[in-house]
Protein backbone atom coordinates (compact mmCIF):
# COMPACT_ATOMS: atom_id res chain seq x y z
CA UNK A 1 0.00 0.00 0.00
CA UNK A 2 1.30 3.45 -0.69
CA UNK A 3 0.83 6.75 1.06
CA UNK A 4 -0.40 9.16 -1.85
CA UNK A 5 0.05 13.01 -1.20
CA UNK A 6 -3.25 15.04 -1.41
CA UNK A 7 -2.20 18.67 -2.27
CA UNK A 8 -4.76 19.68 0.87
CA UNK A 9 -4.67 16.90 3.00
CA UNK A 10 -0.94 15.60 3.01
CA UNK A 11 0.36 11.88 2.96
CA UNK A 12 -2.77 9.68 3.03
CA UNK A 13 -3.23 6.00 2.54
CA UNK A 14 -4.24 4.55 -1.06
CA UNK A 15 -7.37 3.07 -0.19
CA UNK A 16 -8.66 7.11 -0.22
CA UNK A 17 -8.03 7.35 -3.42
CA UNK A 18 -9.90 6.81 -6.86
CA UNK A 19 -7.97 6.87 -10.17
CA UNK A 20 -9.28 9.47 -12.65
CA UNK A 21 -6.92 7.73 -15.80
CA UNK A 22 -4.72 10.33 -18.31
CA UNK A 23 -4.69 14.42 -17.18
CA UNK A 24 -5.42 16.96 -19.10
CA UNK A 25 -7.72 15.80 -21.75
CA UNK A 26 -9.44 18.87 -22.78
CA UNK A 27 -12.48 18.62 -24.67
CA UNK A 28 -12.79 20.02 -28.32
CA UNK A 29 -12.46 23.15 -28.53
CA UNK A 30 -15.20 23.00 -32.01
CA UNK A 31 -16.62 19.81 -31.66
CA UNK A 32 -19.08 20.26 -34.62
CA UNK A 33 -15.57 20.22 -36.94
CA UNK A 34 -14.05 17.12 -35.50
CA UNK A 35 -12.95 13.76 -38.11
CA UNK A 36 -14.34 10.14 -36.71
CA UNK A 37 -11.06 9.59 -36.18
CA UNK A 38 -10.51 13.06 -33.75
CA UNK A 39 -14.08 11.83 -32.10
CA UNK A 40 -12.60 8.25 -31.65
CA UNK A 41 -9.40 9.84 -30.23
CA UNK A 42 -10.99 12.21 -27.66
CA UNK A 43 -13.07 9.37 -26.57
CA UNK A 44 -11.51 6.05 -26.51
CA UNK A 45 -7.30 6.71 -27.05
CA UNK A 46 -4.79 7.91 -24.16
CA UNK A 47 -1.65 7.56 -23.35
CA UNK A 48 0.01 4.27 -21.90
CA UNK A 49 3.58 4.81 -21.32
CA UNK A 50 5.95 2.63 -19.61
CA UNK A 51 7.44 5.14 -17.12
CA UNK A 52 6.09 8.62 -15.99
CA UNK A 53 2.83 9.70 -16.79
CA UNK A 54 0.73 12.29 -15.81
CA UNK A 55 -2.85 11.42 -14.23
CA UNK A 56 -5.69 12.19 -12.00
CA UNK A 57 -6.87 11.27 -8.79
CA UNK A 58 -9.42 11.93 -6.24
CA UNK A 59 -9.26 11.88 -2.39
CA UNK A 60 -12.73 10.52 -2.81
CA UNK A 61 -12.68 8.93 0.78
CA UNK A 62 -11.12 12.68 2.49
CA UNK A 63 -11.53 16.11 0.70
CA UNK A 64 -12.84 14.26 -2.20
CA UNK A 65 -11.30 16.75 -4.87
CA UNK A 66 -9.64 15.62 -7.61
CA UNK A 67 -5.62 16.65 -8.64
CA UNK A 68 -2.78 15.80 -10.63
CA UNK A 69 -0.03 13.21 -10.43
CA UNK A 70 2.79 12.21 -12.55
CA UNK A 71 3.43 8.68 -11.49
CA UNK A 72 5.85 6.36 -13.04
CA UNK A 73 4.25 2.94 -14.13
CA UNK A 74 7.13 1.42 -13.67
CA UNK A 75 7.92 1.41 -9.83
CA UNK A 76 4.26 2.95 -8.93
CA UNK A 77 6.16 5.84 -7.37
CA UNK A 78 4.72 9.15 -7.03
CA UNK A 79 7.01 11.74 -8.60
CA UNK A 80 5.16 14.85 -7.91
CA UNK A 81 1.43 15.79 -6.75
CA UNK A 82 -0.10 19.09 -7.54
CA UNK A 83 -3.56 21.04 -7.91
CA UNK A 84 -5.25 20.68 -12.27
CA UNK A 85 -3.87 23.45 -13.92
CA UNK A 86 -0.38 24.22 -11.86
CA UNK A 87 2.56 23.20 -14.15
CA UNK A 88 4.48 20.27 -13.00
CA UNK A 89 7.55 21.47 -12.82
CA UNK A 90 8.01 23.70 -9.47
CA UNK A 91 5.90 21.34 -7.79
CA UNK A 92 7.69 19.63 -4.86
CA UNK A 93 8.57 16.13 -5.02
CA UNK A 94 5.74 14.59 -3.21
CA UNK A 95 6.46 12.62 -0.02
CA UNK A 96 5.26 9.05 -0.20
CA UNK A 97 6.61 5.70 0.66
CA UNK A 98 6.09 2.06 -0.67
CA UNK A 99 5.76 -0.94 1.31
CA UNK A 100 5.82 -4.04 -1.29
CA UNK B 1 -9.97 -38.98 2.39
CA UNK B 2 -10.24 -42.98 1.70
CA UNK B 3 -7.32 -44.96 0.68
CA UNK B 4 -8.71 -45.31 -2.87
CA UNK B 5 -8.73 -41.39 -3.92
CA UNK B 6 -5.92 -40.63 -6.32
CA UNK B 7 -3.72 -38.41 -4.08
CA UNK B 8 -3.54 -34.71 -5.40
CA UNK B 9 -1.20 -34.12 -7.83
CA UNK B 10 -0.41 -38.06 -8.44
CA UNK B 11 -1.31 -37.55 -12.33
CA UNK B 12 0.66 -34.63 -13.22
CA UNK B 13 3.53 -35.98 -15.51
CA UNK B 14 7.37 -35.66 -15.32
CA UNK B 15 8.99 -32.57 -16.08
CA UNK B 16 9.98 -32.96 -19.86
CA UNK B 17 13.69 -32.76 -21.30
CA UNK B 18 14.67 -29.62 -23.48
CA UNK B 19 11.76 -29.30 -25.67
CA UNK B 20 13.26 -27.15 -28.54
CA UNK B 21 16.62 -25.68 -29.78
CA UNK B 22 17.70 -22.23 -28.95
CA UNK B 23 18.99 -20.95 -32.06
CA UNK B 24 20.72 -17.80 -33.23
CA UNK B 25 18.46 -15.70 -34.83
CA UNK B 26 19.04 -15.42 -38.49
CA UNK B 27 19.40 -12.43 -40.98
CA UNK B 28 15.67 -12.33 -41.99
CA UNK B 29 12.74 -14.07 -41.74
CA UNK B 30 9.33 -14.68 -43.97
CA UNK B 31 7.30 -13.80 -40.66
CA UNK B 32 8.38 -12.85 -36.93
CA UNK B 33 6.26 -12.64 -34.12
CA UNK B 34 7.02 -10.35 -31.31
CA UNK B 35 6.18 -12.10 -27.81
CA UNK B 36 6.78 -15.54 -27.13
CA UNK B 37 3.53 -15.90 -24.72
CA UNK B 38 1.05 -18.61 -25.87
CA UNK B 39 -0.46 -16.08 -28.29
CA UNK B 40 2.86 -15.92 -30.08
CA UNK B 41 3.54 -19.42 -30.24
CA UNK B 42 0.21 -20.85 -30.71
CA UNK B 43 0.28 -18.49 -33.89
CA UNK B 44 3.90 -20.13 -35.18
CA UNK B 45 1.85 -23.39 -34.83
CA UNK B 46 -0.66 -23.05 -36.53
CA UNK B 47 1.28 -20.90 -39.39
CA UNK B 48 3.24 -24.04 -39.97
CA UNK B 49 0.29 -26.65 -39.77
CA UNK B 50 -2.34 -25.10 -41.83
CA UNK B 51 -0.30 -22.62 -44.19
CA UNK B 52 2.84 -24.59 -44.07
CA UNK B 53 4.95 -21.33 -43.05
CA UNK B 54 8.16 -21.99 -41.73
CA UNK B 55 10.53 -19.40 -42.12
CA UNK B 56 9.26 -17.84 -39.22
CA UNK B 57 10.98 -16.68 -35.97
CA UNK B 58 9.22 -16.08 -32.24
CA UNK B 59 11.04 -13.21 -30.12
CA UNK B 60 11.31 -13.35 -26.73
CA UNK B 61 12.41 -10.61 -24.71
CA UNK B 62 12.48 -12.75 -21.59
CA UNK B 63 12.19 -16.51 -21.27
CA UNK B 64 9.82 -18.78 -23.19
CA UNK B 65 5.83 -17.76 -22.05
CA UNK B 66 7.56 -16.08 -18.40
CA UNK B 67 5.03 -13.38 -19.54
CA UNK B 68 0.65 -13.68 -18.79
CA UNK B 69 0.83 -17.03 -19.92
CA UNK B 70 2.97 -18.05 -17.02
CA UNK B 71 0.82 -15.59 -14.57
CA UNK B 72 -2.86 -16.42 -15.57
CA UNK B 73 -5.22 -18.49 -13.44
CA UNK B 74 -5.74 -20.75 -16.60
CA UNK B 75 -9.77 -20.82 -16.48
CA UNK B 76 -10.91 -21.49 -20.32
CA UNK B 77 -14.78 -20.85 -21.04
CA UNK B 78 -17.12 -19.22 -24.46
CA UNK B 79 -20.04 -18.14 -22.61
CA UNK B 80 -19.46 -14.80 -23.87
CA UNK B 81 -22.62 -12.66 -24.52
CA UNK B 82 -22.78 -10.80 -28.21
CA UNK B 83 -21.85 -13.40 -31.90
CA UNK B 84 -18.53 -12.04 -32.27
CA UNK B 85 -17.33 -12.87 -29.02
CA UNK B 86 -19.04 -16.63 -29.08
CA UNK B 87 -17.63 -17.41 -32.36
CA UNK B 88 -14.16 -16.57 -31.66
CA UNK B 89 -14.04 -18.33 -27.74
CA UNK B 90 -16.11 -21.23 -29.26
CA UNK B 91 -13.83 -21.95 -32.34
CA UNK B 92 -10.83 -21.49 -29.52
CA UNK B 93 -12.34 -24.09 -26.93
CA UNK B 94 -13.13 -26.84 -29.53
CA UNK B 95 -9.27 -26.42 -30.40
CA UNK B 96 -8.59 -27.15 -27.13
CA UNK B 97 -10.95 -30.31 -26.79
CA UNK B 98 -8.19 -31.42 -29.52
CA UNK B 99 -5.19 -30.08 -28.31
CA UNK B 100 -3.54 -32.31 -26.82
CA UNK B 101 -3.56 -35.05 -29.87
CA UNK B 102 -2.87 -32.05 -31.87
CA UNK B 103 0.06 -31.24 -29.65
CA UNK B 104 1.22 -35.12 -28.74
CA UNK B 105 1.57 -33.64 -25.31
CA UNK B 106 -0.08 -33.56 -21.92
CA UNK B 107 -1.97 -30.08 -21.62
CA UNK B 108 -4.39 -31.38 -18.58
CA UNK B 109 -6.92 -29.88 -20.01
CA UNK B 110 -9.79 -30.37 -17.54
CA UNK B 111 -13.71 -29.60 -18.23
CA UNK B 112 -14.78 -29.63 -14.53
CA UNK B 113 -17.25 -26.43 -15.92
CA UNK B 114 -17.48 -23.05 -14.47
CA UNK B 115 -20.52 -21.16 -12.45
CA UNK B 116 -21.01 -17.77 -13.14
CA UNK B 117 -22.78 -16.59 -9.66
CA UNK B 118 -25.12 -14.03 -9.59
CA UNK B 119 -25.88 -11.69 -6.21
CA UNK B 120 -28.60 -9.50 -7.35
CA UNK B 121 -31.63 -9.09 -9.60
CA UNK B 122 -29.79 -6.97 -12.09
CA UNK B 123 -26.93 -10.07 -12.08
CA UNK B 124 -30.07 -12.80 -12.57
CA UNK B 125 -31.69 -10.68 -15.56
CA UNK B 126 -28.24 -10.34 -17.16
CA UNK B 127 -27.03 -13.44 -16.48
CA UNK B 128 -30.34 -15.16 -17.96
CA UNK B 129 -29.82 -12.63 -20.95
CA UNK B 130 -26.68 -14.44 -21.23
CA UNK B 131 -27.42 -18.18 -21.34
CA UNK B 132 -30.27 -17.26 -23.99
CA UNK B 133 -27.32 -15.75 -25.89
CA UNK B 134 -25.13 -19.07 -25.94
CA UNK B 135 -27.78 -21.66 -26.42
CA UNK B 136 -28.69 -19.42 -29.87
CA UNK B 137 -24.98 -19.77 -30.59
CA UNK B 138 -24.55 -23.33 -29.64
CA UNK B 139 -22.62 -22.80 -26.48
CA UNK B 140 -23.55 -25.19 -23.91
CA UNK B 141 -25.26 -22.77 -21.00
CA UNK B 142 -27.75 -23.24 -18.59
CA UNK B 143 -29.59 -21.32 -15.75
CA UNK B 144 -29.59 -23.20 -11.96
CA UNK B 145 -30.61 -21.94 -8.54
CA UNK B 146 -29.12 -21.62 -5.65
CA UNK B 147 -29.64 -25.39 -4.47
CA UNK B 148 -28.34 -26.96 -7.86
CA UNK B 149 -24.84 -24.61 -6.97
CA UNK B 150 -24.40 -26.28 -4.31
CA UNK B 151 -25.15 -29.95 -5.90
CA UNK B 152 -22.47 -29.31 -8.06
CA UNK B 153 -20.30 -27.61 -5.66
CA UNK B 154 -21.16 -28.07 -1.77
CA UNK B 155 -18.72 -25.63 -0.19
CA UNK B 156 -20.48 -22.74 -1.75
CA UNK B 157 -21.76 -20.77 1.08
CA UNK B 158 -25.70 -20.30 -0.49
CA UNK B 159 -27.29 -18.81 2.96
CA UNK B 160 -29.37 -16.17 2.30
CA UNK B 161 -27.67 -14.47 5.38
CA UNK B 162 -24.90 -12.83 3.75
CA UNK B 163 -23.84 -9.79 2.49
CA UNK B 164 -24.23 -10.59 -1.10
CA UNK B 165 -26.52 -14.06 -1.06
CA UNK B 166 -26.09 -16.47 -4.27
CA UNK B 167 -29.40 -16.15 -6.09
CA UNK B 168 -28.44 -18.29 -8.96
CA UNK B 169 -25.91 -18.86 -11.51
CA UNK B 170 -24.78 -19.94 -15.09
CA UNK B 171 -23.42 -22.98 -15.85
CA UNK B 172 -21.14 -23.80 -18.76
CA UNK B 173 -20.27 -27.71 -17.87
CA UNK B 174 -17.63 -27.87 -21.11
CA UNK B 175 -15.75 -25.10 -19.50
CA UNK B 176 -12.45 -26.05 -17.62
CA UNK B 177 -8.43 -25.32 -16.70
CA UNK B 178 -5.67 -26.25 -18.75
CA UNK B 179 -1.87 -26.03 -17.57
CA UNK B 180 -0.42 -23.41 -18.77
CA UNK B 181 3.14 -24.30 -18.75
CA UNK B 182 2.51 -27.24 -20.72
CA UNK B 183 0.20 -25.54 -23.33
CA UNK B 184 3.59 -23.05 -24.05
CA UNK B 185 5.65 -26.18 -24.18
CA UNK B 186 3.54 -28.28 -26.33
CA UNK B 187 3.23 -24.97 -28.61
CA UNK B 188 6.94 -24.55 -28.56
CA UNK B 189 8.11 -27.73 -29.39
CA UNK B 190 5.37 -28.19 -32.50
CA UNK B 191 6.58 -25.27 -34.22
CA UNK B 192 10.24 -25.81 -33.20
CA UNK B 193 9.62 -29.43 -34.89
CA UNK B 194 8.51 -27.72 -37.63
CA UNK B 195 11.65 -25.40 -38.52
CA UNK B 196 10.31 -22.31 -36.62
CA UNK B 197 13.47 -20.19 -34.31
CA UNK B 198 12.12 -19.97 -30.68
CA UNK B 199 14.54 -16.98 -29.76
CA UNK B 200 14.58 -15.72 -25.93
CA UNK B 201 16.59 -13.27 -24.59
CA UNK B 202 15.42 -10.84 -27.48
CA UNK B 203 14.01 -8.32 -27.06
CA UNK B 204 12.62 -5.57 -29.49
CA UNK B 205 13.81 -2.51 -29.11
CA UNK B 206 12.96 -0.39 -32.66
CA UNK B 207 11.70 -0.88 -35.91
CA UNK B 208 12.98 -0.05 -39.34
CA UNK B 209 10.63 1.37 -42.01
CA UNK B 210 10.18 2.16 -45.44
CA UNK B 211 7.44 4.41 -46.37
CA UNK B 212 4.03 2.59 -44.78
CA UNK B 213 6.39 -1.19 -44.21
CA UNK B 214 8.30 -2.59 -41.74
CA UNK B 215 11.56 -3.75 -43.01
CA UNK B 216 13.19 -5.40 -40.06
CA UNK B 217 13.69 -5.30 -36.07
CA UNK B 218 16.00 -4.05 -34.00
CA UNK B 219 16.57 -6.44 -31.26
CA UNK B 220 18.87 -6.84 -28.40
CA UNK B 221 20.62 -9.51 -30.48
CA UNK B 222 21.11 -7.57 -33.33
CA UNK B 223 18.66 -6.21 -36.32
CA UNK B 224 16.43 -8.92 -38.05
CA UNK B 225 15.21 -8.29 -41.37
CA UNK B 226 11.33 -9.11 -41.81
CA UNK B 227 8.55 -9.85 -44.52
CA UNK B 228 5.44 -9.83 -42.44
CA UNK B 229 5.41 -8.43 -38.46
CA UNK B 230 3.26 -9.99 -36.08
CA UNK B 231 3.33 -8.33 -32.72
CA UNK B 232 1.81 -10.60 -29.67
CA UNK B 233 4.00 -8.68 -27.00
CA UNK B 234 0.36 -8.43 -24.82
CA UNK B 235 0.88 -5.71 -22.29
CA UNK B 236 3.72 -3.93 -24.02
CA UNK B 237 1.70 -3.69 -27.07
CA UNK B 238 1.82 0.27 -26.45
CA UNK B 239 5.43 0.27 -25.75
CA UNK B 240 6.26 -0.92 -29.39
CA UNK B 241 3.70 0.65 -31.07
CA UNK B 242 4.58 4.30 -30.19
CA UNK B 243 8.01 3.56 -31.19
CA UNK B 244 6.01 3.58 -34.79
CA UNK B 245 4.04 6.41 -33.59
CA UNK B 246 0.83 4.00 -33.92
CA UNK B 247 -1.43 4.72 -31.30
CA UNK B 248 -4.22 2.40 -29.75
CA UNK B 249 -6.91 2.52 -27.08
CA UNK B 250 -5.19 0.41 -24.96
CA UNK B 251 -3.80 0.21 -21.01
CA UNK B 252 -1.65 -1.91 -19.43
CA UNK B 253 -3.04 -2.55 -15.76
CA UNK B 254 -1.86 -5.13 -13.01
CA UNK B 255 -3.39 -7.83 -12.71
CA UNK B 256 -3.03 -10.02 -9.41
CA UNK B 257 -3.74 -13.96 -8.57
CA UNK B 258 -3.00 -15.88 -5.49
CA UNK B 259 -2.60 -19.39 -4.45
CA UNK B 260 -3.31 -21.35 -1.19
CA UNK B 261 -1.84 -23.81 1.00
CA UNK B 262 -1.82 -27.63 -1.11
CA UNK B 263 -5.68 -29.34 0.38
CA UNK B 264 -7.71 -32.14 -0.31
CA UNK B 265 -9.91 -32.06 -3.47
CA UNK B 266 -12.35 -29.91 -2.39
CA UNK B 267 -13.36 -27.60 -4.97
CA UNK B 268 -14.69 -29.99 -7.91
CA UNK B 269 -15.46 -26.71 -10.64
CA UNK B 270 -14.69 -23.32 -10.81
CA UNK B 271 -17.02 -20.42 -9.31
CA UNK B 272 -16.96 -16.95 -10.25
CA UNK B 273 -18.37 -13.97 -9.18
CA UNK B 274 -18.31 -10.48 -10.93
CA UNK B 275 -19.95 -8.98 -7.97
CA UNK B 276 -17.66 -9.42 -5.14
CA UNK B 277 -14.96 -10.04 -7.71
CA UNK B 278 -13.15 -13.34 -6.81
CA UNK B 279 -13.08 -16.66 -8.96
CA UNK B 280 -11.62 -19.78 -7.74
CA UNK B 281 -10.65 -23.23 -9.17
CA UNK B 282 -8.53 -25.77 -7.46
CA UNK B 283 -5.07 -26.63 -9.54
CA UNK B 284 -4.26 -30.56 -10.08
CA UNK B 285 -1.69 -30.15 -7.22
CA UNK B 286 -4.27 -29.12 -4.89
CA UNK B 287 -3.95 -25.31 -4.24
CA UNK B 288 -6.62 -22.88 -4.48
CA UNK B 289 -6.29 -20.91 -7.29
CA UNK B 290 -8.14 -17.00 -7.20
CA UNK B 291 -8.05 -14.24 -9.13
CA UNK B 292 -10.13 -10.85 -8.69
CA UNK B 293 -10.04 -7.80 -11.17
CA UNK B 294 -7.10 -5.44 -12.28
CA UNK B 295 -5.61 -2.72 -9.94
CA UNK B 296 -7.26 0.18 -11.20
CA UNK B 297 -4.17 2.17 -12.48
CA UNK B 298 -1.75 1.70 -15.02
CA UNK B 299 1.18 -0.29 -14.30
CA UNK B 300 3.56 -2.34 -15.64
CA UNK B 301 5.33 -3.35 -12.35
CA UNK B 302 4.42 -7.07 -12.20
CA UNK B 303 2.98 -6.44 -8.98
CA UNK B 304 -0.25 -4.90 -7.40
CA UNK B 305 -1.41 -3.43 -4.34
CA UNK B 306 -2.14 -5.53 -1.05
CA UNK B 307 -5.75 -3.82 -0.66
CA UNK B 308 -6.90 -6.00 -3.64
CA UNK B 309 -5.97 -9.05 -2.28
CA UNK B 310 -7.35 -8.10 0.92
CA UNK B 311 -11.00 -7.48 -1.04
CA UNK B 312 -10.69 -10.45 -3.13
CA UNK B 313 -10.14 -12.52 0.44
CA UNK B 314 -12.99 -11.27 2.33
CA UNK B 315 -15.27 -12.05 -0.48
CA UNK B 316 -13.44 -16.08 -1.00
CA UNK B 317 -14.03 -16.00 2.57
CA UNK B 318 -17.38 -15.35 2.81
CA UNK B 319 -18.55 -17.40 0.00
CA UNK B 320 -16.60 -20.44 1.02
CA UNK B 321 -16.05 -20.51 4.35
CA UNK B 322 -14.01 -23.81 4.32
CA UNK B 323 -11.48 -21.34 2.65
CA UNK B 324 -11.06 -19.64 6.02
CA UNK B 325 -8.21 -21.84 7.77
CA UNK B 326 -6.44 -22.40 4.62
CA UNK B 327 -2.96 -20.15 4.02
CA UNK B 328 -1.78 -17.87 0.94
CA UNK B 329 1.47 -19.52 -0.59
CA UNK B 330 2.27 -16.54 -2.70
CA UNK B 331 0.46 -14.14 -4.74
CA UNK B 332 1.69 -12.47 -8.27
CA UNK B 333 0.97 -10.10 -10.81
CA UNK B 334 0.97 -9.92 -14.36
CA UNK B 335 0.18 -7.13 -17.09
CA UNK B 336 -2.85 -6.99 -18.67
CA UNK B 337 -3.69 -4.45 -21.88
CA UNK B 338 -7.39 -3.68 -21.53
CA UNK B 339 -9.33 -1.48 -24.37
CA UNK B 340 -12.59 0.59 -23.83
CA UNK B 341 -15.07 -2.36 -24.86
CA UNK B 342 -13.31 -5.00 -22.66
CA UNK B 343 -12.50 -7.17 -26.36
CA UNK B 344 -9.36 -7.70 -27.88
CA UNK B 345 -7.57 -5.58 -31.04
CA UNK B 346 -6.41 -7.73 -34.01
CA UNK B 347 -5.76 -7.36 -37.90
CA UNK B 348 -4.09 -4.24 -39.63
CA UNK B 349 -2.01 -1.54 -38.40
CA UNK B 350 -1.13 1.49 -40.52
CA UNK B 351 1.82 -0.20 -41.42
CA UNK B 352 0.71 -2.47 -44.36
CA UNK B 353 2.92 -5.88 -43.38
CA UNK B 354 3.05 -5.13 -39.54
CA UNK B 355 -0.39 -7.24 -37.96
CA UNK B 356 -1.22 -6.59 -34.15
CA UNK B 357 -3.32 -8.94 -31.55
CA UNK B 358 -3.98 -7.42 -28.57
CA UNK B 359 -6.39 -6.04 -26.05
CA UNK B 360 -7.34 -9.97 -24.59
CA UNK B 361 -7.02 -8.09 -21.27
CA UNK B 362 -7.98 -10.11 -18.34
CA UNK B 363 -8.61 -13.17 -20.49
CA UNK B 364 -6.62 -14.38 -23.29
CA UNK B 365 -5.34 -17.59 -22.15
CA UNK B 366 -8.81 -19.47 -23.13
CA UNK B 367 -8.15 -17.62 -26.75
CA UNK B 368 -4.82 -19.08 -26.81
CA UNK B 369 -5.24 -21.72 -29.78
CA UNK B 370 -8.39 -19.68 -31.25
CA UNK B 371 -6.32 -16.80 -31.93
CA UNK B 372 -3.33 -18.82 -32.92
CA UNK B 373 -5.52 -19.90 -35.63
CA UNK B 374 -7.26 -17.19 -36.81
CA UNK B 375 -3.65 -15.03 -36.74
CA UNK B 376 -2.11 -17.63 -38.11
CA UNK B 377 -4.84 -17.04 -41.17
CA UNK B 378 -4.81 -13.56 -41.00
CA UNK B 379 -0.67 -13.30 -41.53
CA UNK B 380 -1.01 -15.78 -44.48
CA UNK B 381 -3.58 -14.17 -46.12
CA UNK B 382 -2.94 -10.46 -45.53
CA UNK B 383 -6.63 -10.00 -44.18
CA UNK B 384 -8.44 -10.79 -41.41
CA UNK B 385 -9.88 -14.50 -40.61
CA UNK B 386 -13.46 -13.69 -40.62
CA UNK B 387 -13.67 -14.56 -36.68
CA UNK B 388 -11.28 -11.81 -35.96
CA UNK B 389 -12.26 -9.12 -38.63
CA UNK B 390 -15.02 -7.35 -35.83
CA UNK B 391 -12.04 -6.67 -33.64
CA UNK B 392 -10.12 -4.27 -35.99
CA UNK B 393 -8.39 -1.19 -34.21
CA UNK B 394 -11.29 0.52 -37.10
CA UNK B 395 -14.04 -0.34 -34.62
CA UNK B 396 -13.20 2.50 -32.35
CA UNK B 397 -14.06 5.03 -35.26
CA UNK B 398 -17.02 3.41 -36.76
CA UNK B 399 -18.24 2.85 -33.67
CA UNK B 400 -19.10 -0.88 -34.45
CA UNK B 401 -18.26 -1.88 -30.73
CA UNK B 402 -17.79 -5.66 -28.92
CA UNK B 403 -18.99 -4.74 -25.56
CA UNK B 404 -18.28 -7.36 -23.32
CA UNK B 405 -17.33 -5.51 -19.73
CA UNK B 406 -20.66 -7.83 -18.90
CA UNK B 407 -19.18 -11.19 -19.71
CA UNK B 408 -15.15 -10.14 -19.47
CA UNK B 409 -14.27 -7.79 -17.24
CA UNK B 410 -13.06 -8.83 -15.08
CA UNK B 411 -13.74 -12.30 -14.25
CA UNK B 412 -12.21 -14.30 -16.89
C1 LIG C 1 -3.15 -12.92 -12.92
C2 LIG C 1 -3.73 -13.20 -14.27
C3 LIG C 1 -4.78 -14.09 -14.38
C4 LIG C 1 -5.33 -14.38 -15.62
N1 LIG C 1 -6.29 -15.33 -15.70
C5 LIG C 1 -6.78 -15.69 -16.90
C6 LIG C 1 -7.71 -16.76 -16.98
O1 LIG C 1 -8.05 -17.38 -15.98
N2 LIG C 1 -8.21 -17.07 -18.20
C7 LIG C 1 -7.86 -16.40 -19.33
O2 LIG C 1 -8.39 -16.70 -20.40
N3 LIG C 1 -6.93 -15.40 -19.29
C8 LIG C 1 -6.38 -15.04 -18.11
N4 LIG C 1 -5.44 -14.04 -18.04
C9 LIG C 1 -5.09 -13.30 -19.25
C10 LIG C 1 -4.07 -14.01 -20.12
O3 LIG C 1 -2.95 -14.40 -19.34
C11 LIG C 1 -3.60 -13.09 -21.26
O4 LIG C 1 -4.70 -12.52 -21.92
C12 LIG C 1 -2.79 -13.86 -22.29
O5 LIG C 1 -1.77 -14.57 -21.66
C13 LIG C 1 -2.19 -12.89 -23.32
O6 LIG C 1 -1.53 -13.52 -24.39
P1 LIG C 1 -0.03 -14.10 -24.34
O7 LIG C 1 -0.15 -15.41 -23.67
O8 LIG C 1 0.62 -14.09 -25.64
O9 LIG C 1 0.68 -12.96 -23.43
P2 LIG C 1 2.06 -13.04 -22.68
O10 LIG C 1 2.32 -14.38 -22.13
O11 LIG C 1 2.14 -11.87 -21.78
O12 LIG C 1 3.04 -12.85 -23.94
C14 LIG C 1 3.58 -11.63 -24.38
C15 LIG C 1 5.08 -11.81 -24.43
O13 LIG C 1 5.65 -10.72 -25.13
C16 LIG C 1 6.91 -10.49 -24.59
N5 LIG C 1 7.38 -9.17 -25.00
C17 LIG C 1 6.86 -7.96 -24.61
N6 LIG C 1 7.55 -6.96 -25.18
C18 LIG C 1 8.51 -7.54 -25.96
C19 LIG C 1 9.56 -7.02 -26.79
N7 LIG C 1 9.76 -5.71 -26.94
N8 LIG C 1 10.37 -7.91 -27.42
C20 LIG C 1 10.19 -9.25 -27.27
N9 LIG C 1 9.22 -9.79 -26.49
C21 LIG C 1 8.39 -8.94 -25.84
C22 LIG C 1 6.68 -10.66 -23.09
O14 LIG C 1 7.87 -10.91 -22.39
C23 LIG C 1 5.70 -11.82 -23.03
O15 LIG C 1 6.31 -13.06 -22.81
C24 LIG C 1 -4.85 -13.73 -16.80
C25 LIG C 1 -3.78 -12.83 -16.69
C26 LIG C 1 -3.21 -12.58 -15.44
C27 LIG C 1 -2.04 -11.63 -15.36
ZN1 LIG D 1 -7.54 15.43 0.21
Amino acid sequence: MQLIHCPWCGPREEVEFHYGGQADIAYPEKPAELSDQEWAEFVFYRDNPKGPFAERWSHSLGCRRWFNAVRDTRTYEFLATYEVGEPVAGVARAEQEVTA
Amino acid sequence: MSATTTPPGAQLPEHPDFLWRNPEPKKSYDVVIVGGGGHGLATAHYLAKNHGITNVAVLEKGWLAGGNMARNTTLIRSNYLWDESAAIYEHSLKLWEGLEEDLGYPILFSQRGVLNLAHTEQDVRDSVRRVEANKLNGIDAEWIGPEEVKEICPIVNISADIRYPVQGATYQPRAGIAKHDYVAWGFARRADEAGIDVIQNCEVTGFAVDGDRVTGLRTSRGDIACGTVALCAAGHTSVLLDMLGVRTPLQSHPLQALVSELLEPVHPTIVMSNAVHVYVSQAHKGELVMGAGVDSYNGYGQRGAFHIIERQMAAAVELFPVFARAHLLRSWAGVVDVTPDASPIVGHTPYENLFVNSGWGTGGFKATPGIGWCYAHTIAHGEPHPYVAPFGLDRFTTGALVDEHGAAAVAH
